[in-house]
């Protein structure tokens, strides 16, 4: 394996070496039924305006209500990347105006979020593991939804996702590469969806991040930042930030000064461009949201919402190693998300877990790629997998037939016993009939029986196929090997 | 305090309100009396207390996670100028 990089690797520019500064910005939508402020449901894919009550369209004189089990979700992904529990923390506005935002304005945390301070460990992709701090988590709004495709000058506005949940989770400017970004936003997605808070699919928009990005000199000031948006996928992240990074150092090489700005990423030009924003866009105009009390937390509170907290991926992932003894790569597989972390336990749960292990990570998971399913829905589940693992650690059956059972099941979708049983595979243990095998296998091959007794002793590994062959791969390949040799030697 | 023209064509423009030039001035005059009598408040000894956004010690009310309301979308669409396949539309938007 190749020698982890302690320090990321510098972009080379005309003027010497430089280092990338990223902070990352992740809006996470909460997993709940209803909405942050009010009743209307919060479900994906709905009729355009169905899921919009009078408080998310801002009709006047509608009042927000905090939805409790909203803050219970902030609070225990605060805790899960190990931050701190403000028990005050309140609700201001931000004010903007765009089509999406009826309220002119989104309900926010600006300077008393509901956590502040936390870290999460990552381990880049060939880079040495690294702790990134998280400056912040506040709970705020999502504005509705802007389709600007449908109409050549008519943009369609759709408040469904108006007033849902969201945490925005602000990383400090602690990673160096597009590496330790991704590795941070994969961390961070594995953490949340642990804990059930947010189910992390990029794709349809229930996790954004928005990247801060700049260049420096190694051992220099911080430099300007600019503000990525719009980077939909976790593979376009290190895309972006490349682009951006050359993108400053050209522009500072060549005598130019990076503008504080907004720039979104096009995944299909793969590069950056500025919104144009005007000067003004942002200024906020943040004060105290007059609908709103003050959110005060009772430990009581907090304690109950820690005590339900579910091991995290770290937690788990070391505990795999100590108490099955697994490898540390093979843990980190089987924690990658919590179903297979359960289906992992369920299957070694009381059998040999290094055994338990080869078979999930080999034939199991081919061929859950090869038929499309994932261990939550595959018809050959924990159990019958188990039930295998079993054949073979009794002795019932062989690796290698285990491998044809196993095509059986897949089949047939009958347990592995009933298999064996059926098809007759039942390993031979019996020396007696295996004996009897082998003089027969050595009476028809005198002449290789001479040669190996003359010096050819690679014929060895001929003579256990063929008695392999004549069980059809039923004998107990230790045991054959076992009797084998001295009635070889004579 | 006093605002100048500058300031208030600048507090206009973030607010959306469309004010003329030839109006500037007297909302500058109006503003600033305004915000000069709330200085009054700036006697008030406050030394030792904690910023406040209210004077009443509530606790914030909060609601069980439960769908309750929605699935109006023709009254949610009912005040809009325009609307199409249950959209309001707007003219277009985008940077």
């Amino acid at each position: 394996m190749a020698e982890l990089l302690e320090h990321p690797k510098l972009l080379k520019g005309d003027s010497g070496e430089w280092e990338i500064v990223i902070g990352l910005e992740v809006h996470a939508q909460v997993i709940s039924n209803a909405k942050l402020f009010s009743g209307a449901p919060v479900a994906f894919g709905a009729e355009p305006n169905t899921q919009v009550s009078l408080v998310d369209a801002a009709f006047p004189g509608m009042l927000p209500v905090l939805n409790e089990h909203c803050v219970e979700q902030a609070v225990l992904t605060g805790l899960g990347i190990n931050g701190t529990v403000n028990k005050y923390s309140r609700f201001d506005r931000k004010n903007y105006f765009y089509a999406d935002l009826p309220q002119g304005y989104q309900i926010s945390q600006f300077e008393h979020p509901i956590v502040t301070g936390g870290y999460i460990d990552i381990e880049p992709e060939g880079e040495v593991p690294k702790r990134i701090g998280v400056t912040r988590l506040h709970v705020e709004q999502d504005a509705g939804k802007s389709i600007h495709d449908q109409h050549p000058t008519q943009s369609y506005i759709d408040l469904n996702r108006s007033g849902t949940a969201l945490m925005e989770i602000v990383s400090e400017p602690d990673m160096r590469s597009g590496e330790q970004a991704t590795a941070y936003l994969s961390k961070l997605r594995q953490v949340l969806r642990y804990l059930g808070t947010c189910d992390g699919n990029m794709d349809q928009g229930s996790m954004r991040c928005d990247i801060n990005v700049s260049v420096r000199h190694p051992g220099d000031e911080l430099g300007t930042r600019c503000e990525v948006k719009n980077v939909n996928s976790i593979r376009f992240v290190r895309q972006a930030i490349e682009y951006e990074a050359r993108r400053q150092i050209r522009l500072i090489e060549n005598g130019g000064e990076v503008v504080q700005e907004t720039r979104l990423y096009d995944p299909n030009k793969g590069e950056t461009r500025s919104m144009r924003s005007k000067e003004d866009a942002h200024d906020y105009r943040y004060f105290p949201d007059p609908d709103l009390l003050p959110l005060r937390l009772e430990d009581e509170f907090i304690e109950r919402i820690r005590a339900g907290m579910p091991e995290l991926p770290d937690a788990k992932r070391a505990r795999f190693v100590k108490d099955y003894g697994i490898a540390d790569y093979d843990a980190w597989v089987m924690t990658a998300d919590q179903a297979t972390a359960d289906f992992f336990e369920t299957v070694v749960k009381g059998r040999d877990a290094k055994l338990a292990t080869n078979w999930i990570t080999g034939d199991y998971f081919a061929y859950l790629n090869r038929e499309g399913f994932d261990v939550t829905n595959a018809p050959i589940g924990a159990e019958k997998l188990g039930g295998l693992v079993d054949l073979i650690s009794d002795n019932t059956i062989s690796g290698r037939i285990a491998k044809d059972v196993f095509e059986a099941m897949i089949e047939s979708g009958k347990d592995a016993a009933a298999i064996v049983e059926e098809k007759g595979l039942v390993q031979i243990t019996d020396t007696g009939a295996i004996e009897a095998i082998i003089d027969e296998v050595m009476a028809k091959n005198a002449d290789k029986v001479a040669d190996y007794r003359g010096g050819k002793d690679k014929l060895f590994g001929f003579f256990v196929g063929q008695v392999m062959k004549a069980t059809q791969g039923k004998a107990n390949p230790a045991l054959v090997n076992q009797l084998l040799k001295p009635k070889l030697d004579g | 305090m006093a605002l100048d023209q500058a300031t208030v064509a600048r507090i206009a423009n973030l607010a959306r309100i469309k004010v003329t030039d030839d109006e500037l001035q007297a909302w500058a005059t109006d503003l600033s009396a305004i915000i000069t009598f709330v200085e009054h408040l700036d006697e008030v000894n406050v030394d030792g207390v904690e910023p406040m956004t209210g004077v009443g010690d509530f606790p914030l009310p909060l609601r069980a996670d439960k769908v309750s309301d929605g699935g109006y979308a023709e009254v949610v669409t009912s005040n809009a100028p325009e609307g199409a396949l249950g959209f309001y539309t707007v003219p277009k938007v985008v940077e």
